[in-house]
């Protein structure tokens, strides 16, 4: 234990300086009020559901939550769940195989919702594309508000992409 | 098994991979799987071919692993079957099925025949990777909203109940579905069914240049990008005759063992997260991101993509980088050291990993599993050490390996693994020859077919590649150790109860993605 208490203060605290939005991201303008927009800042939960992915988006998603980034430190944090959920943090083209459960995981998550489609695929479909077993980008199957590029982006990107999904629209 | 004792004609294949290729008859099919599973060899893949555009027939190939390396076996079908080799190798089985869903040939006789790549979106009479496939007559790019209808096995009797888990996990996890029957807490069985992330791959490389197919081959599995593109580009450079300049072998072996640590790292912190011990995950993954930070430093990219290509290496290493290297992996060994005693003295984190979703040496034998969970189960077998390509020929790898075959183990192979890992790199450092990195890949000819084969973190990646006429990918058939080792974490959950499934399935942290294509 004397080990395991004394690693935790030799490594401090790592946790970096959290980006700013990036209107740049943005799809979909403004679907949600103000005010709305006010309560899930600092309070926010998402559900991220992988589409489809090679699982690339994943690791980086995973890497949200580690001491660097340390997305929880913002109030925003994961849960098991799309009905506790207020964003779907989306991966990967949509297979079709995945395309319903996606639509009822949508459903399932209680209005007001956003999306935030994650990656290269998750934007355009990427290198997998439209074909008989996948759909695409995200968009092709439920709205998106914000989409991140990169393969995979990176943790700094993607909560730029929450960011900017929770943060009121500019235009 | 040696080679002379095969009734059939054998060809070398040149290239990186002591590899055999032969033409088999019906019978012939059998036998070889027969005598290669008698002398303890095992089916590393099993893939269909669909030839009828230069005149043939469709085709199934076999993978086998035999003493002198690999052994591929290509049958060309009279008809629409094949025999069933399901009962000499039990993981043939999913492949065999995938065959079908894919292209309509069939195992004969085979006892399970139930669809398995195949969920809803083509019709059952449609077969995607056949040549006269076309995808406009399927429906829009969505719509087909039908569900699976996937006959599970069901168990009966008192108090027996089932709990469906997924597609859509509780974590950030990849999609798949579980169907667990219990009594109580306890499983009596689980049935996987996969395939939800199928989007469609292998038909994708169809007609690509064998340059552009390197990145697809890298995103088959985003986790072990190294490990394929690597296999990819030993494939090419079967083909096209060519060997990469020395550095640039080197190197990639440094880039697959630091694949391995960044991965073994991740599933270090997970395992104890799920064990409740939170402060390993938080450890475990501060490691893992100084790790990619030096990738993206080094190599332009965290998880390494797009450096391996045909050829060689898309980026060379410099002396900076090399002095940064060796400083990070110093720090790196002696706080995973640190780590290690703490996990190890933790009482709470081993009640929970010792004899939980063990899978006996007999078992893992028997079922064929493979690559780091075959380690842990008293399975000796490791590519670097067992058939080892430039650079491993000189670096004599110390394979990690452990008999107890549970959750305990398959930590301590993972840890045996980084800390080798750390010394191979070392070595590949100090003796890392000067150089190209590259080398220019001539136009490979039609019918051209080559394989690569490669040790990656979760276990062993195969790459078949075959040219059509314009030099373009005509076939090209990605393998993922996981298809060996879904059907036995089944098996490994066994007496278990509910509550540990997730500790044990991320013992084992199969690929979703590599497996569904």
């Amino acid at each position: 234990m004397y080990q395991l208490l004394k690693q935790i203060l030799v490594t401090g605290i790592k946790t970096e300086p959290y980006p700013q939005a990036d209107e740049a991201l943005r799809v979909a303008a403004g679907r949600l009020r103000a005010e709305i927009l006010e309560s899930f800042a600092g309070a926010l939960t998402i559900r991220h559901v992988d589409a489809g992915s090679c699982n690339g988006c994943e690791l980086e998603i995973n890497s949200l939550n580690n001491p660097y980034y340390n997305l929880e430190g913002l109030g925003i944090k994961f849960v098991a769940s799309p009905r506790h959920a207020d964003l779907l943090l989306v991966t990967g083209p949509v297979s079709r195989h995945m395309e319903v459960a996606l639509k009822r995981t949508y459903d399932a998550t209680p209005e007001p919702k956003l999306v935030v489609a994650i990656g290269d695929c998750g934007c355009t479909g990427g290198i997998f594309g439209e074909s008989y077993a996948s759909c695409g980008r995200v968009s092709n199957v439920i709205p998106v508000d914000v989409a991140v590029p990169g393969c995979p982006p990176t943790p700094v990107a993607i909560m730029q992409g929450i960011l900017t999904a929770i943060s009121l629209s500019k235009t | 098994m040696k080679l002379e004792d095969f009734q059939f004609e054998l060809r070398q294949l040149p290239g990186a991979v002591a590899a055999w290729h032969g033409r088999v008859d019906a019978q012939q099919w059998r036998t070889a799987c027969q005598q290669v599973r008698d002398k303890g060899g095992r089916l590393v893949a099993l893939w269909g071919t669909d030839d009828h555009d230069r005149g043939e027939a469709f085709a199934v190939h076999a993978a086998l692993v035999v003493q002198s390396g690999l052994l591929v076996t290509t049958m060309s079908l009279d008809g629409l079957s094949f025999p069933d080799i399901s009962d000499i190798f039990p993981a043939a089985n999913r492949m065999q099925r995938a065959i079908y869903d894919l292209f309509g040939v069939n195992a004969e006789n085979a006892a399970d025949r139930r669809k398995w790549l195949r969920h809803a979106a083509w019709p059952a009479d449609v077969f995607p990777l056949r040549k006269d496939f076309v995808t406009h007559h399927l429906p829009g790019a969505t719509g087909n909203g039908e569900a699976d209808n996937y006959p599970f096995v069901r168990v009966g009797g008192e108090g027996v109940h089932e709990i469906p888990v997924g597609p859509v996990h509780a974590g950030t996890i990849e999609p798949g579905h579980f169907r667990f029957s219990i009594v109580g807490e306890g499983i009596l069985r689980l049935e996987e069914r996969l395939a939800y992330k199928h989007k469609g791959i292998e038909k994708r490389f169809e007609g690509m240049t064998l340059a552009e197919g390197v990145r697809l081959a890298g995103r088959v599995s985003g986790d072990s990008t190294v490990a394929y593109s690597w296999a990819y580009s030993m494939a090419v450079e079967s083909m096209a005759e060519i060997t990469p300049p020395p550095r640039a072998l080197w190197l990639r072996a440094l880039l697959l063992e630091r694949e391995r640590i960044a991965n073994h790292l991740g599933d270090l912190g997970f395992l104890g997260n799920d064990a409740a011990l939170a402060f390993g995950l938080a450890q475990f993954l501060r490691l893992k991101e100084d790790c990619l930070r030096t990738h993206q430093a080094l190599f332009g990219h965290r998880y390494l993509m797009d450096v391996i290509v045909p050829g060689g290496i898309a980026r060379d290493l410099e002396p900076a980088g090399m002095e940064r290297l060796r400083r990070e992996m110093a720090a790196l060994e002696q706080t995973v050291s640190l780590l290690k005693s703490i996990y190890d003295e933790h009482a709470g984190l081993q009640d929970r990993f010792i004899n939980c979703g063990r899978v006996s040496r007999e078992l893992a034998d028997r079922l064929g599993l493979t690559g780091v969970a075959a380690r842990a189960s008293g399975q000796a077998w490791d590519m670097r050490v067992e058939y080892p390509c430039v650079p491993y020929t000189e670096l004599e790898v110390r394979m990690g390996s452990h008999r107890n075959g549970d959750v305990a183990a398959r930590v301590a192979v993972r840890f045996e693994e980084v800390f080798e890992s750390l010394r191979l790199s070392r070595l590949i450092l100090d003796r890392l020859p000067l150089g190209a990195c590259a080398t220019k890949v001539p136009g490979v000819p039609a019918g051209r077919f080559g394989v690569g084969w490669i040790e990656g973190w979760r276990g062993e990646v195969l790459v078949a590649l075959e040219t059509g006429d314009d030099g373009r990918v005509a076939r090209c058939h990605p393998h993922d150790p996981s298809w060996q080792n879904w059907p036995i974490l089944e098996r490994a959950v066994l007496g278990n109860i509910v509550p540990d499934f997730p500790l044990i399935n991320k013992s084992f942290n199969l690929s979703y993605s590599g497996h569904d294509l």
